[in-house]
């Protein structure tokens, strides 16, 4: 006759446990490779710019750093990326021998064809952004959202999400969602995060929203600033 | 080792908490709910640079000041023009969805010349140049037999340099056959000729009027310039002024007026002459100026021996205390202003109606007054050189109208109405016919007939820019640039009470290989050659269109609009009782045709702001906001009165059958208290054949139901009805 614990004996010494902790293992291993090698692979094309970009070269060779490419327009309103018309100003014929600047006249100056940039940064359309409030009002740098890339002699490689088509700097090259820098991420907590911790100079009339207010839905008022409404409506600054 | 079943489910529980700690769900979830939000069909516009461009919106006899958004060289948004002096900033629904008339699949996108048989649609693409040869070559042989007067052209309106420049190439090629499409706008410059002995048209200062008695006329339906009626509407409630709506059925403008009286239709003209016979027997008009004024004594008797209130009362169907107390209110109102011209006023309608209207406004004395009607004078800027015609010209040009205007019926300008019987009788004939800025095909009443006069005539070229019935039925389509994207003038909107200039100035570029309609003509004239080609000296349409504006060029283009220096009153002595008042003697409705025994029934078409029934056929993003009681599927609805309903045993959004003695349609019912028992309402707009699968195939087209009635005086089309049968299918 067996006790309880003898049972449990002989399960055990059926050698069972061994493999159920060990496929354990190798489920969960697995997985995270899956997850965390496999997954952005799956989940990323990788498009290469048409043309290769020198920021280096351009920077130096112009007097207003980034604002002499990338302007803001007379009604405020900013360029973005320049259209044809801005680079011809210069490069109406080849100036020197990198045959990436000869492609670039050949292809599209000669043809009048605008150059199909990839924009790293380009946010989702409902997304309506003012360059001119953080770069003029609150005389912020380029490099603060956009890092480096003034300093970069290459184009980097564009990687494209194939589930929403939007550019991998969006989420940040980091899969975990986790970053160092504020360039390193372009999601809506990041603006969130400047907006709540950083005292906002400028006039009160021009912000919609309170001073201290951030776009949190779960950010508590303080004082009677401004009623519920506002910022209700707050939402509608950013979500066009 | 044995791999067993819990060996499997260990390795699915290890991965599902591996999975668990690697972003990959919550990443995932992420991205689906920013595709979700990023559905491909969603129109977004393109990044790029804003800009805006004034111009004026063409699209419709309203001429409204438009601001066009553009993002780079897209347009992506009309929005009405602030400070403009016709809306101010207003919008209409059609001018609203503008560019998808731009934009949309209906244009036709270059010369296309007809490959099958007509209305196939079969068709050839061809080059510009093959294009104008092809309508030389026709041009130039029906001239050389002699028969330049068999050449006809139906166009808008007859004011603006491109109906103009059709008018002077026919008169140098030898015909008088110059045609456009009817509208109030001819009955009120005929009422104007016959009372007041001047050539102009009708104004209203309806924004100073403070009691409005409008004779069935769509105020917020489409009357007039549109979007300034809405605004002149909107004003008067907050000011509280009085609107009263006279009409069988309640449309919207009635259901927000101040008091809606049904009438029996056609009356309208005894109704006015009963009002003035109370105001006259009460002595509340202003006797010292009215009663010496040339034919107020024959008026007088006229109106008090034969519109006695009982009798207009009668009539009408209107109980007589509502006669008399609605003449008491419009005499003793300070501004009162009386208009008329049905629905959006497509129809001319009976001149005696037009008369006894403007007779009542004479009579509570505001013809040209603050609040009045106004004399508007035709705008002057065009002073072309007389034309230097050839001999055949010269006797082409005095060879009678085909239409019988200025023979038959003096006082009219064109009959587009008779163009059909004319030449389905044999009486006429035309060789070619080019048709500009219209879609008679579709807009005149009887489209069966007028379709078949169209089949007798050899040679049709339509200059429209999208594929509508005309286009579709042609010979030849030779594009128009669509309102923006290109230049033209656009002549004081109809109803204004002042001349106001407008110009449609190119807001992107053709998008498509047309031409303005104005070079076209030039570009035929010109190879035409001799004395036709001397009579267009200039390069192009737009050197012609800046030569003749002068020095109002510069304040067109800064502005978009200038007045128009022949902005005097046309002052004239009024005449109480022209001679083609004593029609009147007797009040005789128009007749409508058919017979009461086998159509029991009277059929009336209604208008609305969201169904355009002119050249331009409802885009989609107007079309989608018709409501389901007036089209429902592919069904146009029938406004019935649940009590006529019953007898016919017609139950609500049942189907029925309508027969009259042009036609027949499957329509809808829509049993609705608001119109006159015995009386059936179909909305204008619908069963259009051609354009695109939004609007083709919806609905039945009214012309289809009625056929024209000829008003003996004007000549114009009277019809505000015909008799029908309904039968429940």
């Amino acid at each position: 006759m067996s006790t309880q614990d003898d049972k449990a004996k002989e399960v055990s010494a059926d050698g069972a446990t061994g493999p159920i902790i060990l496929f354990f293992i190798l489920g969960l291993a697995a997985s995270l490779v899956l997850g965390w090698v496999i997954f952005p692979k799956l989940l990323y094309s990788q498009k290469k710019q048409p043309i290769d970009f020198n920021h280096v070269l351009h920077v130096e060779a112009v007097e207003d750093g980034c604002e002499s490419c990338h302007f803001f327009r007379e009604d405020g309103s900013f360029s973005g990326i320049p259209k044809l018309a801005q680079c011809v100003d210069c490069h109406e014929e080849a100036q020197g021998e990198d045959p990436n600047e000869i492609k670039f006249v050949e292809e599209y100056v000669a043809n009048g064809r605008e150059v199909p940039w990839l924009v790293y940064a380009r946010q989702p359309d409902c997304v309506f952004f003012s360059h001119a409030a953080h770069v003029k009002k609150a005389e912020m740098d380029c490099g603060t959202c956009h890092g480096h890339i003034g300093e970069s002699k290459h184009s980097r490689v564009y990687e494209k999400n194939r589930i929403t088509g939007y550019s991998r700097d969006i989420w940040g090259k980091n899969i975990s969602g986790l970053r160092k820098y504020t360039w390193e991420r372009m999601k809506m907590d990041d603006c969130a995060e400047c907006h709540a911790t950083k005292e906002i100079k400028t006039d009160v009339e021009t912000l919609p929203w309170p001073l201290n207010w951030a776009p949190l839905p779960y950010e508590k008022q303080t004082g009677n600033q401004a009623s519920v409404k506002t910022v209700k409506e707050a939402c509608f600054v950013c979500h066009k | 080792m044995k791999i067993g079943r819990r060996s499997f489910l260990s390795f699915v529980i290890g991965g599902a908490a591996g999975t668990a700690i690697t972003p990959l769900p919550w990443k995932l979830m992420d991205d689906v709910s920013i595709w979700s939000q990023n559905w491909p069909w969603t129109p977004v516009p393109p990044d790029g640079e804003y800009s805006y461009v004034n111009s004026v919106c063409a699209l419709c006899p309203g001429g409204c000041g438009i601001t066009v958004r553009k993002v780079d060289d897209r347009a992506v948004k009309i929005e009405g023009m602030k400070g403009y002096p016709v809306n101010d900033g207003g919008i209409c629904v059609l001018g609203l969805s503008g560019l998808q008339l731009l934009y949309g699949p209906t244009r036709v996108k270059s010369p296309l010349k007809r490959a099958g048989e007509r209305g196939e649609g079969k068709w050839e693409k061809i080059s510009w140049d093959e294009a104008i040869f092809e309508v030389t070559k026709k041009l130039s042989d029906i001239r050389s037999n002699g028969e330049s007067h068999a050449v006809g052209s139906i166009v808008s309106s007859d004011s603006g340099t491109v109906p103009n420049l059709f008018k002077r190439f026919l008169t140098a090629y030898g015909s008088p056959n110059f045609m456009t499409m009817p509208s109030i706008q001819d009955s009120y410059e005929m009422t104007m000729q016959l009372m007041q002995g001047v050539s102009a048209k009708a104004g209203f200062d309806a924004e100073n009027a403070d009691f409005i008695l409008s004779f069935g006329s769509g105020i917020i339906d489409g009357w007039g310039s549109p979007v300034r009626m809405f605004k002149a509407n909107s004003a008067w409630k907050a000011n509280g002024k009085k609107v009263i709506q006279i009409e069988p059925r309640l449309s919207n403008t009635a259901a927000k007026s101040d008091k809606w009286i049904p009438i029996k239709p056609g009356t309208e003209a005894a109704l006015a002459l009963g009002l003035a016979n109370v105001i006259i027997k009460e002595s509340l008009y202003n006797k010292e100026k009215i009663d010496s004024q040339s034919g107020f004594d024959a008026f007088k008797k006229l109106v008090l021996n034969e519109y006695s209130t009982d009798k207009v009362s009668n009539i009408t169907g209107i109980n007589s205390t509502a006669i008399v107390s609605l003449a008491k209110t419009f005499a003793r109102a300070s501004k009162p202003l009386a208009i008329c011209g049905r629905g959006q006023g497509s129809i001319p309608g009976s001149l005696n109606e037009f008369m006894a209207v403007h007779a009542l406004n004479a009579l509570v004395g505001n013809i040209n007054k603050k609040g009045g009607v106004w004399a508007v004078p035709e705008t002057d800027y065009i002073k072309w050189s007389k034309v230097e015609m050839d001999e055949t010209a010269t006797n082409g040009v005095q060879k009678e109208r085909i239409d019988g205007a200025g023979s038959e019926y003096p006082h009219a300008k064109s009959l587009l109405n008779r163009l059909a019987e004319v030449i389905n009788s044999g009486d006429g004939a035309l060789e070619a016919l080019f048709v500009a800025g219209a879609n008679p095909l579709y807009s005149m009443p009887d489209s069966k007939a007028i379709k078949k006069a169209f089949g007798n005539i050899a040679f049709v070229v339509s200059f429209s820019s999208y594929m509508d019935e005309t286009a579709s039925n042609a010979d030849l389509i030779l594009p128009n640039h669509v309102y923006l994207e290109r230049y033209e003038d656009v002549p004081t909107p109809a109803g204004l009470q002042k001349n106001v200039i407008g110009l449609t100035r190119p807001v992107v570029k053709p998008q498509f290989n047309t031409k303005n309609v104005g070079d076209t003509i030039i570009l035929i004239a010109k190879a035409l050659g001799g004395r036709i080609a001397d009579a267009f000296p200039w390069n192009s349409y737009e050197a012609c269109l800046e030569e003749t504006l002068g020095a109002k060029w510069g304040e067109l283009v800064e502005n978009g609009f200038c007045s128009d220096s022949n902005s005097k009153v046309a002052t004239g002595k009024f005449d109480f009782y022209p001679k083609a008042m004593e029609s009147l003697s007797d009040f005789s409705p128009v007749n409508v045709e058919g017979s009461m025994a086998s159509y029991p029934l009277v059929l009336i078409p209604y208008d609305s702001i969201r169904l355009s029934n002119g050249y331009i056929g409802d885009p989609p993003f107007v079309i989608k906001t018709v409501e389901d009681t007036v089209l429902k599927g592919k069904y146009a609805c029938v406004d019935v009165n649940p009590k006529t309903g019953k007898e016919i045993g017609l139950t609500e959004g049942g189907y029925a059958s309508i027969h009259t003695p042009r036609g027949r349609a499957v329509v809808k019912v829509h049993l609705y208290e608001g119109i006159m028992p015995g009386i059936v309402a179909l909305p204008r707009g619908l069963g259009h054949t051609a354009y695109d699968k939004y609007l083709a195939g919806k609905g039945c087209n009214f012309n289809e139901l009625i056929g024209p009635v000829e008003d003996p005086v004007s000549g114009f089309d009277a019809a505000w009805g015909i008799r029908a049968r309904l039968t429940k299918v």
